[in-house]
């Protein structure tokens, strides 16, 4: 066994046991950091692929970005230190079901599939993404680039208008309210 | 060297975990995380095509590339609306709001 082939099983072990501890830890915020864990593992499994520029999207993104969010938005709904509710256990017992189920037939489908691996060098030069992300001819992938761009702007303006939208109203019926009492007094 | 299926494995078993997680959790925060562990097994399950099946190709990097863009579009967006149920009924838990079952 190679060098390669433990960092592989490593990545792997450390990604799937925080990904679990992630989804089961009763208390929300350590099940937020056990994901921060299991992420850096992706990240980590994207550099042993050699896709570099990928992993570093992955910290930044997700690391630095997401998970900051989420554990923004633990603390401003106040269940840093409070434990979930949990359901009930037939429907725990069926969950684990449906997922292993699900786990099985994946792994036979996968083993019984004769992949064809290229014996191609993996060149992910950052000059080719770059390139390729703006071309419009063959392998362009312009249009796509242009679609996610608007998707980010509105998202954004969404956001912004859904978590503002109780803040704004709110005032300005209680001024209404209050100049319509001052009317009728007055 | 290890083959391609392992990584198919691995990342089919993230996938599955986060299945599980997002059908046991009534918490609407700890759901968005489950989501978000399916969503980057997938992004493995790309890079990994790209590496081993079509390494001359960049199809897999881009649409990992935009599944990202998109899981944090959506996670923002997500976050947004738990917030706003949050001032609205001071839970997040997914029975509490049941206005439009009536």
């Amino acid at each position: 066994m190679t060098a390669h082939q433990i960092i592989f099983y490593c990545l792997a072990a450390l990604i799937l046991i925080t990904g679990l501890l992630s989804v089961t830890c009763p208390k929300v915020f350590r099940s937020a950091i056990f994901l921060l864990f299991s992420l850096i593992g992706i990240a980590g499994l994207y550099f042993w692929m050699e896709a570099e520029f990928i992993a570093a999207v992955q910290i930044s993104v997700y690391v630095g970005g997401i998970v900051v969010i989420i554990i923004f938005s633990i603390f401003l709904t106040e269940q840093a230190g409070k434990e979930t509710r949990s359901i009930h256990p037939v429907r725990t017992i069926f969950a684990v079901l449906a997922a292993l189920l699900g786990m099985i037939l994946t792994y036979l489908t996968v083993l019984n599939y004769d992949f064809v691996e290229s014996k191609e060098a993996f060149d992910l030069d950052i000059t080719r993404i770059g390139n390729a992300m703006v071309a419009t001819g063959e392998g362009g992938f312009s249009l796509p680039f242009e679609v996610v761009s608007i998707l980010l702007l509105s998202a954004m303006i969404g956001c912004i208008v859904v978590a503002m939208r109780s803040s704004i109203t709110k005032p300005d019926e209680k001024k209404i309210t209050q100049s319509i009492t001052e009317i009728d007094e007055a | 060297m290890i083959p391609v299926s392992h990584i198919l494995i691995l990342s089919a078993a993230l996938f599955f975990i986060g299945m599980y997680g997002f059908v046991t959790r009534k918490n609407l925060i700890t759901m968005l995380m489950s989501l978000e562990l399916m969503l980057n097994s997938v992004n493995i399950n790309f890079v990994a095509f790209n590496k081993y099946l079509y390494p001359g190709k960049l199809d897999g990097i881009f649409f990992t590339i935009f599944i990202i863009a998109v899981a944090a579009a959506e996670a923002a967006v997500a976050i947004s609306i738990i917030i706003n149920l949050f001032r609205t009924h001071k839970t997040i838990d997914v029975g509490a709001a049941t206005e439009l079952k009536h």
